[in-house]
């Protein structure tokens, strides 16, 4: 039995909203929908590092916020401490803080980190406080939930959702065989050759 | 939907009445379909509470409760589960919907709504989403070992949204 019955796509396709790590033309996309909180994603967190550097210039990769709120309490306010940070130019560096300090989310630590990377600490806490970034967090978890996301990590290959193992190897392989492919991610136009 | 030589007619389709039903929520609460009259309900039915990946669908719509009720949607998990058990894995799993014991006489309701596996004993993993007129919108019907995600669900009440016209 086959695990894919109807091929999942990326329902919000990859635009100027999102976070983006990479060239703009590459033949490969990745888009993961992920949790700070989330074991599985801290474990495929040095992974998406290697794939990146054996894929270089080759592949553009996207993260996404789907906290599971009710498993993980630290999740929500992780995800929008990051675009906190992201509103200040330093979204990347905190997403790798996150997961490198997985354990230690509580909010006093996203402050801590807010103050390491050098941001404005008020306003920081002040848009923490506010929830400013809480519809946004949201609109990430809805397009997870329209795309066919069932749980974290969850990642899309050029806009199809990888059910295969995300370990280094068969997560390679299949961003490999896009390059090849150069299956332009639905919803967009092709690149221009 | 996938073939099912179990319950030879399949499970109801949109456009069906949804048949009505009444079952334990608790060792002493009962609830009605027809309690929900007037807004959109999503019975989602599944093989058993603890199985690993039922637990990872209930999770999920645990999680995506906030946008279900968005559209005024009550979420109803059915099993044939007892009330004690469903108790303890609802609280294990932080549930914020109601599970429903189709425990006697054993799967009556999900034989109605063509889903139930008569060699196993259990239900299929089968979602409806109900109008509110009780009609049945969209049906579907996951392999027993794929969690059906919420998208469907969500798709079905948009649709819903979409549809009525305003008085």
């Amino acid at each position: 039995m086959s695990r894919r019955d109807t091929a999942a796509v990326l329902a919000l396709a990859v635009s100027e909203r999102d976070h983006i790590q990479g060239p703009a033309g590459a033949p490969v996309t990745l888009v993961e929908y992920g949790d700070y909180e989330c074991p599985h994603c801290g474990r495929a967190y040095p992974i998406i590092k290697k794939v990146r550097e054996r894929m270089g210039r080759r592949l553009r990769f996207v993260y996404r916020n789907f906290p599971l709120r009710e498993s993980h309490p630290h999740a929500q306010h992780a995800a929008e401490a990051a675009e906190a940070a992201g509103a200040q130019g330093k979204f990347w560096e905190m997403h790798d803080r996150l997961f490198e300090r997985q354990f230690a989310l509580d909010d006093e630590y996203l402050v801590e980190y807010a103050g390491d990377l050098g941001l404005d600490i008020a306003r920081f806490r002040e848009e923490l406080a506010a929830g400013v970034y809480e519809p946004r967090v949201r609109e990430d978890f809805r397009s997870g939930v329209l795309s066919g996301v069932n749980g974290t990590p969850t990642f899309f290959v050029n806009g199809v959702r990888h059910d295969d193992a995300w370990d280094f190897e068969p997560l390679a392989a299949a961003l490999e065989r896009a390059a090849v492919t150069r299956q332009p991610p639905p919803g967009t136009a092709p690149d221009p050759a | 939907m996938s073939p099912n030589t179990r319950n030879p007619e399949g499970p109801l389709g949109a456009g069906v009445p949804a048949p009505d039903f009444r079952l334990p929520r608790s060792p002493d609460q009962a609830v009605s379909l027809r309690d929900f009259r007037g807004r959109p309900v999503i019975v989602a039915f599944y093989p058993a509470d603890w199985s690993p990946v039922c637990g990872d669908q209930m999770a999920l719509y645990n999680e995506v409760l906030p946008e279900f009720r968005r559209h005024g949607a009550e979420l109803l998990g059915v099993s044939v589960d007892g009330v004690w058990c469903h108790a303890a894995f609802a609280r294990d799993r932080k549930l914020h919907f109601p599970l429903l014991a189709d425990f006697e006489p054993k799967g009556a309701v999900a034989r109605r709504y063509g889903v139930y596996r008569e060699g196993d004993g259990f239900t299929e993993r089968a979602l409806f989403v109900i109008d509110g007129e009780g009609v049945i919108r969209w049906s579907h019907v996951s392999p027993l070992g794929v969690n059906p995600g919420a998208d469907g669900i969500l798709r079905a009440l948009e649709a819903l949204a979409g549809d009525r016209t305003p008085a």
